[in-house]
């Protein structure tokens, strides 16, 4: 079982993408769900906002894992899933920021430029969102192609900055009990730390022949 | 085709005061225990509270379903999720109580509280309750003025506040496990705030005793304030000089300050205090200066800065 998960052909990697596709689906089916079933609380808008939120983190943190399970297990193929994993971060994300602007704010854009300045929760939040963009906008093939392969790279860097970003959004909006933002900024602080020793271990990444160098 | 005139309303078709307030009595106590029957698992140890007064104080704005006020809560004794409250709070054991009044009084007293809910008359205040969060409810109260009480009590010339000390019992109360909060929760107001006529201690809601999430057997109801300010489970109450430490004023001194007016104008650090949104509605209403109590309370603070003294 181990051993055949270590290198997966393609039709393999294309019913391991499929499933995590229907899996990461689960969370908006369970809100429609409870949206229909009045299973949403007193307060809907306040548990959709915190529900798409969650999963857009725990999206950006799942992207991240990728690139450190597959150096440890040597599972090549979890690479075909990064990018789908991401897009579905950015995914929750939209909705995140809709249900913001629409549910909550009612398209009161004084209020939403308003609340983006001047509450730094929402200033970090919606930086966050922005710095999103030109990753999902750059997401496809052609589009790596365009900018080539070290321009891609650097500029989705930026991923690292958006999950603090997001870390610190979640933070700095609860009131007190600091408990699930504290989780969430351990396992980024784990996922960037592995980085890091990477780095400093292997200083000049060995370009395997016929594989990219790959440090991120 | 005759088409009919619509006629004038006639005394008749006027449905009489006291009828429609039947209706609503009838309406809400169906609600009270269509609740308690469909939630389970839920402590509803309720009983049924009797020869209510109406009041001038209160509210004929819709008020809010019965379920959301006993699931929907802030009480961090019971977890710091909004439905902790109603899950954890079955531990509660509000037999035996007492509650301890004491400090800069003449004559001190240690309340037993079937005697204390004997003492005083229990009126129906349905009041608008704003939480700092941005949302606020309607609740239909039952309770007595803090006033009545504090005259028994006869206050010292050194008594200028009163705090109260909600319950601490980890045993009881398994969030305070957790150092969310310096425990025992504590809480205070100005004298004259506390002998205000809309102060009240509430013993109960929807013609019911207090579900323990709600802060069984008795809590302060101060309905120009942030909710927060309303301490609940309360086991005492003391007359002091000086301005009591409040459990969030410790917490977040710049945050949650120790007047805690609803005051559309002075904004939480972290988001706005403007608007609200009314659970059980969508868009979001604009909040009221004193959440709308403006008429019976601006004079208490007369001259005081109100950003200042947030």
């Amino acid at each position: 079982m181990w051993n055949a998960l270590h290198s997966l052909s393609l039709r393999q990697t294309g019913i391991a993408k499929a499933a995590l596709f229907v899996a990461a689906l689960v969370p908006l089916a369970r809100l429609v769900w409870l949206g229909i079933n009045d299973g949403l609380g007193a307060n809907p808008i306040e548990f959709i906002t915190y529900a798409t939120g969650t999963w857009t983190l725990i999206g950006l943190l799942v992207t991240l894992a990728i690139t450190p399970l597959r150096k440890f297990s040597g599972w090549n193929w979890l690479i075909r899933l990064r990018r789908m994993l991401g897009l579905f971060a950015f995914f929750y994300a939209c909705l995140h920021f809709t249900t913001y602007i629409w549910l909550d704010q009612f398209f009161d854009m004084q209020a939403v430029v308003k609340d983006v300045i001047k509450r730094p929760f929402i200033t970090v939040g919606f930086l966050a969102f922005v710095l999103l963009i030109p990753l999902a906008a750059t997401s496809t093939t052609a589009m790596m192609k365009r900018l080539g392969g070290r321009n891609w790279q650097r500029l989705h860097r930026l991923v690292y900055t958006i999950a603090v970003l997001g870390v610190v959004h979640y933070w700095w909006l609860v009131k007190k009990d600091i408990t699930q933002p504290l989780i969430y900024a351990l396992v980024l602080a784990a996922l960037l730390g592995i980085r890091l020793i990477f780095k400093a271990r292997v200083g000049i990444p060995v370009v395997m022949p016929g594989h990219k160098a790959e440090l991120e | 085709m005759l088409i009919k005139k619509p006629g004038e309303l006639q005394t008749a078709d006027v449905t009489p005061q006291e009828i429609y307030l039947q209706r609503r009595d009838f309406m809400r106590a169906g609600s009270a225990l269509a609740a308690g029957l469909l939630l389970p698992g839920m402590a509803q140890a309720t009983t049924r509270l009797t020869g209510m007064v109406k009041s001038r104080y209160s509210t004929s704005e819709e008020e809010t379903p019965y379920k959301d006020v006993t699931t929907y809560n802030n009480y961090y004794e019971f977890g710091t999720d909004k439905s902790d409250p109603a899950e954890n709070a079955h531990t509660l054991r509000t037999r035996p109580w007492t509650v301890s009044v004491e400090g800069a009084v003449k004559r001190p007293r240690v309340w037993d509280i079937d005697a204390l809910l004997k003492a005083f008359p229990v009126e129906e205040r349905i009041y608008r309750l704003r939480c700092v969060e941005g949302w606020s409810m309607v609740i239909p109260w039952e309770g007595f003025p803090l006033a009545s009480l504090i005259r028994q009590v006869e206050p010292t010339g050194n008594a200028r506040y009163v705090e109260f000390t909600t319950l601490h019992d980890p045993a009881q109360m398994p969030g305070q496990r957790s150092g969310v909060l310096d425990w025992p929760y504590t809480e205070g107001l100005r004298l004259d705030e506390a002998m205000h006529p809309l102060t009240i201690l509430a013993v109960g809601l929807y013609g019911q005793t207090l579900p323990s999430q709600n802060g069984a057997p008795i809590r302060v109801v101060v309905p120009w304030k942030y909710g927060f300010k309303s301490a609940k489970s309360i086991v005492r109450i003391r007359f002091v000089e000086q301005q009591p430490k409040t459990a969030w004023g410790r917490a977040a001194p710049s945050e949650y300050g120790f007047y805690s007016n609803v005051n559309p104008q002075v904004d939480h650090p972290r988001w706005s205090q403007a608007r609200e949104r009314r659970i059980g509605e969508f868009f979001k209403r604009k909040t009221e200066m004193f959440n709308g109590y403006g008429d019976q309370v601006a004079q208490l603070y007369q001259g005081m800065d109100l950003r200042k003294n947030f």
